[in-house]
Protein backbone atom coordinates (compact mmCIF):
# COMPACT_ATOMS: atom_id res chain seq x y z
CA UNK A 1 0.00 0.00 0.00
CA UNK A 2 1.46 3.32 -1.06
CA UNK A 3 2.04 5.99 1.49
CA UNK A 4 -0.55 8.67 1.01
CA UNK A 5 0.85 12.03 0.10
CA UNK A 6 -2.47 13.73 -0.46
CA UNK A 7 -1.60 16.32 2.12
CA UNK A 8 1.97 16.79 1.21
CA UNK A 9 2.52 19.87 -0.91
CA UNK A 10 6.25 19.22 -0.92
CA UNK A 11 5.89 16.15 -3.00
CA UNK A 12 5.80 12.44 -2.89
CA UNK A 13 5.76 10.66 0.38
CA UNK A 14 8.80 11.94 2.14
CA UNK A 15 8.83 14.74 4.62
CA UNK A 16 10.98 17.80 3.98
CA UNK A 17 14.58 17.07 4.85
CA UNK A 18 13.72 13.41 4.70
CA UNK A 19 12.67 13.46 8.35
CA UNK A 20 10.31 10.70 9.36
CA UNK A 21 6.80 11.73 10.37
CA UNK A 22 5.78 11.15 13.96
CA UNK A 23 3.00 8.72 14.71
CA UNK A 24 0.29 9.78 17.13
CA UNK A 25 -2.55 7.66 18.37
CA UNK A 26 -6.10 7.96 19.55
CA UNK A 27 -7.98 5.12 21.19
CA UNK A 28 -11.52 4.18 20.19
CA UNK A 29 -13.33 2.53 23.07
CA UNK A 30 -16.82 1.52 24.13
CA UNK A 31 -18.82 -1.61 24.74
CA UNK A 32 -19.13 -4.62 22.46
CA UNK A 33 -21.03 -3.89 19.24
CA UNK A 34 -21.05 -0.14 19.70
CA UNK A 35 -19.27 0.46 16.39
CA UNK A 36 -15.56 0.69 17.27
CA UNK A 37 -14.37 -1.40 14.34
CA UNK A 38 -16.78 0.39 12.00
CA UNK A 39 -15.48 3.77 13.16
CA UNK A 40 -11.81 2.85 12.76
CA UNK A 41 -12.39 1.40 9.30
CA UNK A 42 -14.45 4.36 8.11
CA UNK A 43 -11.83 6.91 9.13
CA UNK A 44 -8.84 4.89 7.98
CA UNK A 45 -7.17 5.48 4.61
CA UNK A 46 -5.79 1.94 4.59
CA UNK A 47 -7.56 -1.38 4.72
CA UNK A 48 -8.29 -2.47 8.28
CA UNK A 49 -5.27 -3.97 9.95
CA UNK A 50 -4.90 -5.90 13.12
CA UNK A 51 -1.87 -6.42 15.27
CA UNK A 52 -1.45 -9.26 17.67
CA UNK A 53 -0.07 -8.29 20.99
CA UNK A 54 1.35 -10.84 23.32
CA UNK A 55 0.44 -11.14 26.95
CA UNK A 56 2.41 -8.70 29.03
CA UNK A 57 3.67 -11.46 31.27
CA UNK A 58 5.70 -12.87 28.42
CA UNK A 59 6.63 -9.78 26.44
CA UNK A 60 8.00 -8.30 29.66
CA UNK A 61 10.58 -11.06 29.77
CA UNK A 62 13.30 -8.87 28.31
CA UNK A 63 16.98 -9.62 28.37
CA UNK A 64 16.28 -13.28 27.91
CA UNK A 65 18.16 -14.78 25.04
CA UNK A 66 16.94 -18.24 25.71
CA UNK A 67 14.40 -20.17 27.68
CA UNK A 68 11.32 -18.51 26.24
CA UNK A 69 11.06 -20.69 23.15
CA UNK A 70 9.00 -23.30 24.86
CA UNK A 71 6.43 -21.00 26.32
CA UNK A 72 3.11 -20.51 24.60
CA UNK A 73 1.78 -16.98 24.68
CA UNK A 74 -1.73 -15.72 24.29
CA UNK A 75 -2.22 -12.92 21.85
CA UNK A 76 -5.01 -10.37 21.56
CA UNK A 77 -5.83 -8.81 18.22
CA UNK A 78 -6.28 -5.06 18.04
CA UNK A 79 -7.87 -3.31 15.08
CA UNK A 80 -6.25 -0.18 13.86
CA UNK A 81 -6.35 2.27 11.01
CA UNK A 82 -4.29 5.17 9.68
CA UNK A 83 -4.98 8.72 8.62
CA UNK A 84 -2.08 10.73 7.19
CA UNK A 85 -2.31 14.29 8.46
CA UNK A 86 0.55 15.73 6.42
CA UNK A 87 4.26 15.19 5.83
CA UNK A 88 5.09 15.34 9.52
CA UNK A 89 2.21 13.59 11.28
CA UNK A 90 0.38 10.31 10.92
CA UNK A 91 -2.61 9.49 13.08
CA UNK A 92 -3.33 5.93 14.12
CA UNK A 93 -6.68 4.90 15.55
CA UNK A 94 -6.76 1.85 17.78
CA UNK A 95 -9.97 0.06 18.59
CA UNK A 96 -9.63 -1.23 22.13
CA UNK A 97 -10.55 -4.83 22.84
CA UNK A 98 -14.10 -4.86 24.14
CA UNK A 99 -14.12 -7.58 26.75
CA UNK A 100 -13.10 -6.50 30.18
CA UNK A 101 -10.66 -9.33 30.64
CA UNK A 102 -8.49 -7.74 27.97
CA UNK A 103 -8.27 -4.40 29.63
CA UNK A 104 -4.73 -4.96 30.74
CA UNK A 105 -4.05 -4.27 27.06
CA UNK A 106 -5.47 -0.80 27.41
CA UNK A 107 -2.86 0.19 29.93
CA UNK A 108 -0.09 -0.28 27.44
CA UNK A 109 -2.13 1.06 24.56
CA UNK A 110 -3.05 4.24 26.39
CA UNK A 111 0.61 5.11 26.99
CA UNK A 112 1.35 8.12 24.83
CA UNK A 113 -2.16 8.37 23.37
CA UNK A 114 -3.39 11.88 22.64
CA UNK A 115 -6.79 10.95 24.00
CA UNK A 116 -9.75 8.72 23.34
CA UNK A 117 -13.15 8.49 21.70
CA UNK A 118 -15.74 6.63 23.76
CA UNK A 119 -18.46 5.42 21.46
CA UNK A 120 -21.92 5.07 22.93
CA UNK A 121 -25.08 3.37 21.71
CA UNK A 122 -28.17 4.98 23.20
CA UNK A 123 -29.89 1.59 23.44
CA UNK A 124 -27.15 0.37 25.76
CA UNK A 125 -25.52 3.38 27.32
CA UNK A 126 -24.45 1.33 30.32
CA UNK A 127 -22.04 -0.57 28.03
CA UNK A 128 -19.90 2.55 27.85
CA UNK A 129 -19.61 3.12 31.61
CA UNK A 130 -16.50 1.02 31.94
CA UNK A 131 -14.61 2.92 29.24
CA UNK A 132 -15.56 6.29 30.73
CA UNK A 133 -14.38 5.11 34.12
CA UNK A 134 -11.12 3.75 32.73
CA UNK A 135 -10.11 7.04 31.09
CA UNK A 136 -11.31 9.23 33.96
CA UNK A 137 -9.20 7.33 36.46
CA UNK A 138 -6.08 7.80 34.39
CA UNK A 139 -6.60 11.43 33.47
CA UNK A 140 -6.86 10.55 29.78
CA UNK A 141 -9.08 13.05 27.98
CA UNK A 142 -11.92 11.68 25.92
CA UNK A 143 -15.00 12.73 24.02
CA UNK A 144 -18.20 10.69 23.98
CA UNK A 145 -19.50 10.07 20.47
CA UNK A 146 -23.05 8.80 20.26
CA UNK A 147 -23.23 6.39 17.33
CA UNK A 148 -26.71 6.92 15.93
CA UNK A 149 -27.98 3.51 14.89
CA UNK A 150 -31.07 3.43 12.69
CA UNK A 151 -34.22 3.01 14.71
CA UNK A 152 -32.54 3.75 18.02
CA UNK A 153 -34.21 6.29 20.22
CA UNK A 154 -32.49 9.61 19.76
CA UNK A 155 -31.30 11.09 22.99
CA UNK A 156 -29.99 14.59 23.23
CA UNK A 157 -26.37 15.10 24.22
CA UNK A 158 -27.52 16.34 27.64
CA UNK A 159 -29.43 13.15 28.32
CA UNK A 160 -26.36 11.12 27.39
CA UNK A 161 -24.20 13.31 29.60
CA UNK A 162 -26.52 12.77 32.54
CA UNK A 163 -26.85 9.04 31.96
CA UNK A 164 -23.08 8.58 31.79
CA UNK A 165 -22.51 11.00 34.67
CA UNK A 166 -19.97 12.96 32.62
CA UNK A 167 -18.11 16.00 33.85
CA UNK A 168 -19.50 19.18 32.28
CA UNK A 169 -16.40 19.85 30.17
CA UNK A 170 -16.42 16.45 28.42
CA UNK A 171 -17.78 16.97 24.88
CA UNK A 172 -20.68 14.81 23.74
CA UNK A 173 -21.12 14.64 19.98
CA UNK A 174 -23.32 12.66 17.61
CA UNK A 175 -21.82 10.59 14.84
CA UNK A 176 -22.39 7.95 12.21
CA UNK A 177 -19.54 5.49 12.66
CA UNK A 178 -19.87 4.38 9.03
CA UNK A 179 -19.00 7.79 7.58
CA UNK A 180 -15.42 9.04 7.33
CA UNK A 181 -16.19 12.75 7.68
CA UNK A 182 -18.38 12.07 10.67
CA UNK A 183 -15.50 10.25 12.34
CA UNK A 184 -13.05 13.01 11.46
CA UNK A 185 -15.41 15.54 13.07
CA UNK A 186 -15.42 13.46 16.24
CA UNK A 187 -11.62 13.52 16.22
CA UNK A 188 -11.67 17.27 15.66
CA UNK A 189 -13.85 17.72 18.71
CA UNK A 190 -11.41 15.63 20.73
CA UNK A 191 -8.37 17.63 19.62
CA UNK A 192 -10.18 20.94 20.11
CA UNK A 193 -11.07 19.81 23.61
CA UNK A 194 -7.45 18.85 24.31
CA UNK A 195 -6.30 22.27 23.12
CA UNK A 196 -8.85 24.33 25.05
CA UNK A 197 -8.57 22.49 28.34
CA UNK A 198 -4.85 22.84 28.50
CA UNK A 199 -3.90 25.51 30.97
CA UNK A 200 -2.10 28.62 29.60
CA UNK A 201 1.22 27.86 31.27
CA UNK A 202 1.42 24.55 29.48
CA UNK A 203 1.15 22.40 32.56
CA UNK A 204 -1.79 20.14 33.12
CA UNK A 205 -1.83 20.63 36.87
CA UNK A 206 -4.94 22.78 36.75
CA UNK A 207 -7.08 20.32 34.94
CA UNK A 208 -10.17 19.37 36.96
CA UNK A 209 -9.36 15.70 36.60
CA UNK A 210 -6.12 16.18 38.45
CA UNK A 211 -7.55 18.13 41.37
CA UNK A 212 -8.12 16.22 44.57
CA UNK B 1 0.76 -24.64 29.81
CA UNK B 2 -1.09 -25.98 26.76
CA UNK B 3 0.70 -28.13 24.25
CA UNK B 4 1.28 -26.04 21.16
CA UNK B 5 3.51 -28.40 19.25
CA UNK B 6 0.75 -29.13 16.75
CA UNK B 7 0.37 -25.51 15.76
CA UNK B 8 -1.83 -22.66 16.88
CA UNK B 9 -4.61 -23.36 19.34
CA UNK B 10 -7.74 -21.30 19.60
CA UNK B 11 -9.15 -19.95 22.83
CA UNK B 12 -12.41 -18.54 21.41
CA UNK B 13 -12.23 -14.82 22.06
CA UNK B 14 -8.87 -14.77 23.75
CA UNK B 15 -6.93 -15.15 20.56
CA UNK B 16 -4.43 -17.59 19.26
CA UNK B 17 -1.91 -19.38 21.35
CA UNK B 18 1.23 -19.08 19.33
CA UNK B 19 4.91 -19.71 19.43
CA UNK B 20 6.15 -16.53 17.83
CA UNK B 21 9.74 -16.96 18.87
CA UNK B 22 10.68 -19.20 15.99
CA UNK B 23 10.94 -16.22 13.69
CA UNK B 24 13.15 -14.25 16.03
CA UNK B 25 15.30 -17.11 17.28
CA UNK B 26 13.73 -16.91 20.69
CA UNK B 27 15.09 -13.44 21.34
CA UNK B 28 13.20 -10.79 23.19
CA UNK B 29 16.07 -8.43 23.97
CA UNK B 30 16.92 -4.85 23.16
CA UNK B 31 13.63 -3.90 21.62
CA UNK B 32 12.08 -1.75 24.30
CA UNK B 33 12.73 1.44 22.37
CA UNK B 34 10.28 0.41 19.67
CA UNK B 35 6.61 0.97 20.43
CA UNK B 36 3.60 0.25 18.23
CA UNK B 37 3.71 3.90 17.22
CA UNK B 38 7.39 4.14 16.35
CA UNK B 39 7.71 5.18 12.71
CA UNK B 40 10.32 3.36 10.66
CA UNK B 41 11.73 3.58 7.16
CA UNK B 42 14.37 1.76 5.21
CA UNK B 43 17.49 3.83 4.58
CA UNK B 44 18.23 2.13 1.30
CA UNK B 45 21.67 1.19 2.58
CA UNK B 46 22.53 -2.49 2.50
CA UNK B 47 22.15 -4.02 5.94
CA UNK B 48 25.34 -4.92 7.76
CA UNK B 49 24.94 -8.30 9.37
CA UNK B 50 23.36 -11.66 8.86
CA UNK B 51 19.75 -11.43 7.94
CA UNK B 52 17.04 -13.89 7.09
CA UNK B 53 14.02 -13.86 4.86
CA UNK B 54 11.93 -12.17 7.55
CA UNK B 55 14.35 -9.26 7.70
CA UNK B 56 14.09 -8.81 3.95
CA UNK B 57 10.30 -8.91 4.14
CA UNK B 58 10.27 -6.31 6.90
CA UNK B 59 12.60 -4.05 4.94
CA UNK B 60 10.35 -4.26 1.90
CA UNK B 61 7.40 -3.07 4.00
CA UNK B 62 9.42 -0.09 5.18
CA UNK B 63 10.15 1.61 1.87
CA UNK B 64 7.76 4.39 2.92
CA UNK B 65 7.38 5.53 6.52
CA UNK B 66 5.22 3.09 8.46
CA UNK B 67 4.52 2.38 12.10
CA UNK B 68 5.73 -0.72 13.90
CA UNK B 69 2.06 -1.69 14.27
CA UNK B 70 1.64 -1.68 10.49
CA UNK B 71 4.72 -3.75 9.87
CA UNK B 72 3.57 -6.29 12.45
CA UNK B 73 0.08 -6.45 10.98
CA UNK B 74 1.35 -6.92 7.43
CA UNK B 75 3.87 -9.53 8.53
CA UNK B 76 1.10 -11.22 10.52
CA UNK B 77 3.32 -11.70 13.52
CA UNK B 78 3.05 -10.22 17.00
CA UNK B 79 4.59 -6.78 17.43
CA UNK B 80 7.12 -8.14 19.91
CA UNK B 81 8.58 -10.29 17.16
CA UNK B 82 8.69 -7.52 14.59
CA UNK B 83 10.47 -5.29 17.09
CA UNK B 84 13.33 -7.79 17.24
CA UNK B 85 13.65 -7.80 13.45
CA UNK B 86 13.44 -4.01 13.23
CA UNK B 87 16.02 -3.66 15.93
CA UNK B 88 18.42 -5.91 13.99
CA UNK B 89 17.90 -3.83 10.87
CA UNK B 90 18.38 -0.55 12.71
CA UNK B 91 21.60 -1.82 14.23
CA UNK B 92 22.74 -2.85 10.77
CA UNK B 93 22.10 0.66 9.43
CA UNK B 94 19.30 -0.44 7.09
CA UNK B 95 16.52 1.31 8.96
CA UNK B 96 15.81 4.60 10.71
CA UNK B 97 13.13 5.18 13.31
CA UNK B 98 11.38 8.06 14.97
CA UNK B 99 9.24 8.38 18.07
CA UNK B 100 7.17 11.05 19.62
CA UNK B 101 9.10 12.24 22.66
CA UNK B 102 8.43 9.54 25.21
CA UNK B 103 5.95 10.46 27.91
CA UNK B 104 7.30 10.06 31.42
CA UNK B 105 5.98 6.91 33.03
CA UNK B 106 3.07 7.16 35.40
CA UNK B 107 0.15 9.48 35.11
CA UNK B 108 -1.03 10.50 31.67
CA UNK B 109 0.50 13.75 30.48
CA UNK B 110 -1.24 16.20 28.20
CA UNK B 111 0.16 16.30 24.68
CA UNK B 112 2.30 19.20 23.51
CA UNK B 113 0.20 22.17 22.25
CA UNK B 114 2.16 22.49 19.01
CA UNK B 115 1.54 18.85 18.28
CA UNK B 116 -2.16 19.29 18.95
CA UNK B 117 -2.37 22.30 16.61
CA UNK B 118 -0.64 20.29 13.87
CA UNK B 119 -3.05 17.40 14.37
CA UNK B 120 -6.00 19.79 14.27
CA UNK B 121 -4.79 21.32 10.99
CA UNK B 122 -4.18 17.89 9.54
CA UNK B 123 -7.66 16.68 10.45
CA UNK B 124 -9.27 19.78 8.93
CA UNK B 125 -7.43 19.09 5.68
CA UNK B 126 -8.80 15.56 5.62
CA UNK B 127 -12.45 16.64 5.91
N1 LIG C 1 -27.07 1.04 11.28
C1 LIG C 1 -25.86 1.19 11.78
N2 LIG C 1 -25.13 0.10 12.03
C2 LIG C 1 -23.89 0.25 12.56
C3 LIG C 1 -23.36 1.53 12.86
N3 LIG C 1 -22.13 1.36 13.40
C4 LIG C 1 -21.91 0.03 13.45
N4 LIG C 1 -22.96 -0.65 12.93
C5 LIG C 1 -23.09 -2.10 12.85
O1 LIG C 1 -23.10 -2.60 14.18
C6 LIG C 1 -22.39 -3.82 14.26
C7 LIG C 1 -21.29 -3.74 15.31
O2 LIG C 1 -20.31 -2.81 14.90
P1 LIG C 1 -18.75 -3.03 15.20
O3 LIG C 1 -18.05 -1.88 14.55
O4 LIG C 1 -18.31 -4.39 14.80
O5 LIG C 1 -18.72 -2.90 16.78
P2 LIG C 1 -17.51 -3.12 17.80
O6 LIG C 1 -17.79 -4.39 18.54
O7 LIG C 1 -17.61 -1.94 18.74
O8 LIG C 1 -16.23 -3.15 17.05
C8 LIG C 1 -21.85 -4.11 12.87
O9 LIG C 1 -22.73 -5.02 12.25
C9 LIG C 1 -21.91 -2.75 12.18
O10 LIG C 1 -22.10 -2.87 10.80
C10 LIG C 1 -24.18 2.69 12.56
O11 LIG C 1 -23.80 3.82 12.78
N5 LIG C 1 -25.41 2.44 12.03
MG1 LIG D 1 -14.80 -4.65 16.94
Amino acid sequence: MAFSDDCDPDGPGRAPGDVLPVGVKVLVAGGFGVGKTTFVNAVSEIEPLSTEEMLTAVSAATDRLDGVEDKATTTVAMDFGRLTLGPAHVLYLFGTPGQERFWFMWEELSQGALGAVVLADTRRLDHSFAAVDFFERRGIRFVVAVNEFDGAHRYGPDEVRAALDLRPEVPVVLCDARVQNSGIRVLLSLVQYLITTRSPDGSDAEHPLLRA
Amino acid sequence: MPDVTDGPLLDEAAGRLVRPYTVSDGRTRATSHFTLMTMVRATGAPAQGTFGLEHAQVLELCEQPVSVAEVAARMRVPAAVVKVLLSDLAEGGALVSRDLDPAPPGRHVLPDPHLLEAVLDGLLRRL
